[in-house]
């Protein structure tokens, strides 16, 4: 096999079971209803979905939190199930996560060194010293400085705290990282700056990205392949160019539709509509 | 004669490191039958200027401006009774959080209700058959049983629409739109953009559209009002600022949106350099 | 408004306090009642050096002396003396140590088992939640007093024993504030965050999410110091809390209750002690309240 899977993905499915009452009958949610893709080292697959379809589902159960209910799932070719098994530090270091949220994602109560040291701390025998540097080599990675080390996350604007936690999922030196809608809670400017980071990054280190997102202008931008997911169904799967060129499925073409565009020839074919 | 009038706006707040300039000389006018739209990062302001005309600021602000007439009528020395006349009737506003913005207590029909009791003299049967027939004009489906909803028992896109229903209810002149479709997915938010552009060409009211979406801007505004950190950057019409950006951060603005990419890197506002975030 | 002074912003721990008091003192009353609980401090610590008299000290000569200002009071006993000649003042100074040391016990008890089993309810959820949400509620299905009473009747009449009965009466609000805060900071994204870096239940629960749900806890803390305060001199008035001639301020009063005609001060005096304290605590809880949530939202 000549391409280097790092992800695999074979069928996954969610269920969640709720209760109504004590006594009451069993209600199945599925979440996901059998999701397959695979995912090469380096690359970048976009997961682009609107709010209930799974996606934020897929990244629980891609970074080891929940277990999925059927399917299995491959990292670097070795099956992995949490439902069975004990989660290794060296598996917990492959896969990281990036958070749509950055006011949520960091513990208000938690220094940015602690925040980055705590993997560490957790996951490896360094001792305190060589967590020190390597965090400090973090911070300065995503472009912020030695001196942010003992502050507060209030102390930051949402687009440093972002640099934060992508230093924090880069602590562990992963090579899968799931980045859940990491800059639609940003404004455009700094969303650009996360953007470039995450390219340079993914260059340095050869990093993997699976990009959740709606917002298909940064998908059509940062991805390789695109997933399009539509009530915890793949409604479309392919390279970017195949999926933005030639859209398959309604719900796609519905999606690129509704994307408001903001180029003069669009301008232009609408005010000549009113007019 | 412009609808809504502002001249050099100075809005400040009050907080415990000292006052804080939110916005800082800024004039509007918008016309009648005009979308404007006022775009900005956050801490713009683009929010700031609309909640002081409709008087919606916390106590700890404080306004300045050289005129604020909307009508004719000027908004700055106007008692506070016949302030509430204006707004609400003639000027309404709807906001970013649809499902906030609704009161979770009351259903749908009551909060309509109320509204229609507050401004026109309709009568209880009259006001029902108003209140479906504003349900059918944002495109609700079955406008007699939402009337006996809760807001909880719908989506956050058919909140948007109900909130949309009573700011028309009285038939406006001038709607003012903040972030209207920011909480809302994609797909949802074109249909409400679609429908807010329709129901401001059918009636013809001005319409002031605050967002952060370069895209938004681009499918509904006429005008367009730039602003960052507290002062407007740029006025013109829409089409000559895609075209033909005049300020310095309108192009850094334009050319960070992704789709605008050339290249392997997004430019992005701080080579603009306004000391933005970053390092 | 929210990130204009970021970038100069403080580093230390200290710098955090000094913003913590900036919004406090903008309270007066939290800041009075403030400076009025620590001179009680210091009045029990140096209860000793500063009382004219010793508490149990009996003067035979100068039964029921009336304070200083009245007819027939003198500079030797300034508050007056009870039924049988101790000096009020005294008393009260030593009461003081009791009254802060019933107030830091019960509240130490009942917020570290409180927060423990609010933090095990709100992290497990399930069956164990269930058990101890019950329990809580019986607990809090009985009047405070009542229960304390009962609990004490059973172990025995003494302070130690009041205290805890005490203690148990207060633990359900802990449990229930830990709890909501618990339930509702789990589901926050830094907690995800902190398990995808493999970090176990145990220090999740005291070292990720705990920090977090202080603020609730601390303004409940010091306003149970007053009710802690309050219910044990009802014990001790009703005989059941501290025993004579031990100088609580509530079985102070329950020795003096015969004499509140003839010799008001002596029933005057413990009461006014007890309502300052426990209204200066209060306004420092309000001040906690006011201080602290904003900050919350905030961060």
């Amino acid at each position: 096999m000549s391409e280097d899977i790092i992800l695999e993905a074979r069928n996954l499915v969610r269920e969640y079971r709720t209760k109504e009452g004590m006594f009451g009958k069993l209600n199945i949610t599925r979440a996901l209803k059998g999701i397959s893709f695979k995912l090469e080292r380096g690359k970048t697959l976009a997961v682009v979905g609107e709010s209930g379809c799974g996606k934020s589902t897929l990244a629980r159960i891609l970074t080891l939190i929940d277990p999925a209910t059927e399917g299995d799932l491959l990292i670097e070719g070795k099956k992995i199930d949490i439902a069975q098994q004990k989660i290794t530090p060296e598996m917990r270091g492959k896969v990281q996560i990036v958070f749509q949220n950055p006011y949520g994602s960091l513990n208000p109560r938690q220094r940015i060194g602690d925040v980055l040291t705590e993997p560490l701390m957790i996951n490896t025998d360094m001792t305190p010293q060589e967590r020190r540097d390597k965090a400090m080599e973090m911070l300065v990675k995503v472009g912020l400085g030695p001196e942010h080390y003992n502050r507060y996350p209030h102390m930051f604007s949402g687009g440093q705290r972002q640099r934060v936690a992508i230093a924090r999922a880069l602590v562990l030196n992963p090579s899968l990282l799931i980045l859940d809608e990491p800059v639609s809670a940003l404004d455009l400017s700094v969303q650009a700056q996360i953007l470039n980071l995450l390219a340079d990054l993914q260059e340095e280190l050869n990093l993997t990205y699976l990009f959740i997102s709606h917002d298909l202008s940064v998908v059509r931008y940062i991805a390789d392949k695109v997933m399009v997911m539509y009530f915890g169904e793949v409604v479309e799967y392919g390279t970017r160019d195949e999926v933005f060129g030639d859209p398959k499925h309604d719900y796609t073409k519905t999606l690129f539709n509704a994307t408001p565009r903001a180029d003069v020839a669009h301008i232009k074919e609408r005010l000549a509509r009113t007019a | 004669m412009a609808l809504l009038e502002i001249e050099n706006l100075t809005v400040e707040f009050d907080t415990v490191n000292g006052r804080f300039r939110a916005l800082d000389n800024v004039s509007y006018s918008v016309n009648a039958g005009e979308v404007m739209a006022i775009v900005g990062e956050s801490g713009s302001g683009k929010s700031v200027a609309m909640l002081a005309v409709m008087g919606l600021l916390a106590n700890n602000g404080h306004i300045k401006a050289d005129k604020m007439v909307f009508e004719g009528l000027d908004l700055m020395t106007m008692s506070p009774r016949q302030r509430r006349k204006v707004i609400g009737k003639d000027i309404s506003m709807i906001f970013q959080e649809p499902i906030a913005s609704l009161n979770p207590c009351f259903t749908i029909g009551f909060q309509i209700d109320e509204t229609l009791k507050e401004h026109t003299e309709l009568n209880k049967k009259q006001r029902k058959a108003r209140a479906v027939e504003l349900l059918n004009s944002v495109g609700m489906p079955e406008p007699e049983k939402t009337l006996k909803k809760f807001p909880h028992q719908m989506s956050g896109g058919q909140c948007q629409r109900v909130m949309i229903a009573m700011a028309i209810a009285c038939e406006p002149k001038l709607l003012i739109a903040d972030e209207p479709t920011t909480a809302l997915d994609v797909t949802i938010q074109k249909q409400i953009l679609d429908l807010l552009m329709d129901l401001q060409a059918k009636s013809g009211m001005g319409l002031i559209m605050i967002t952060h979406d370069m895209g938004v801007v681009a499918e509904t505004a006429d005008r367009v009002v730039v602003q960052y950190k507290g002062k407007k950057m740029e006025e013109a019409d829409v089409l000559s600022l895609f075209e033909n950006p005049q300020n310095a951060y309108t192009r850094a603005l334009l050319s960070a949106l992704p789709e605008n990419a050339t290249g392997d890197r997004l430019p992005t506002v701080s080579d603009f350099h306004l000391n933005g975030e970053g390092a | 408004m929210t990130d204009t002074t970021h970038s100069s912003a403080p580093d230390t721990r200290i710098e955090v306090l000094k913003g913590f008091w900036r919004h406090f003192k903008t309270n007066r009353g939290a800041v009075f009642g403030l400076y009025f609980f620590l001179t009680l401090v210091v009045i029990a610590v140096f209860a000793p050096l500063i009382a004219p008299h010793g508490a149990t000290d009996q003067y035979r000569d100068a039964l029921l002396v009336p304070p200083v200002w009245m007819d027939g009071g003198s500079w030797n006993h300034i508050l007056g003396t009870d039924a049988v000649g101790r000096d009020l003042l005294s008393r009260l100074i030593y009461g003081s140590r009791f009254s802060l040391f019933i107030g830091v016990v019960v509240v130490s008890v009942a917020l570290v088992v409180g927060i423990c089993l609010g933090l095990v309810a709100g992290t497990f959820r399930g069956w164990i939640d269930t058990v101890i949400m019950r329990i809580m509620d019986i607990i809090l299905s009985f009047p405070s007093l009542l229960l304390a009473l009962v609990l004490v009747a059973i172990l025995g009449p003494s302070l130690i024993n009041a205290m805890i009965a005490i203690a148990i009466v207060q633990q359900p609000y802990y449990v229930r504030l830990t709890r909501a805060a618990v339930i509702s900071e789990m589901s926050r994204e830094y907690v995800m965050a902190a398990r995808v870096s493999g970090v176990r239940t145990l220090r999740l629960m005291f070292v990720t999410v705990l920090p977090n749900c202080m603020a609730p806890l601390i303004v409940q803390a010091a306003l149970s110091f007053s009710t802690a305060i309050l219910d044990a001199a009802a014990l001790g008035f009703l005989g059941m809390g501290a025993q004579p001639p031990t100088p609580e301020w509530g079985t102070m009063l329950a020795e003096a209750r015969e004499f509140i005609l003839r010799a008001p001060w002596v029933v005057t005096f413990p009461g006014l002690a007890i309502l300052t304290t426990v209204l200066a605590i209060n306004l420092i809880g309000d001040g906690l309240r006011d201080a602290l949530d904003p900050k919350l939202k905030r961060s």
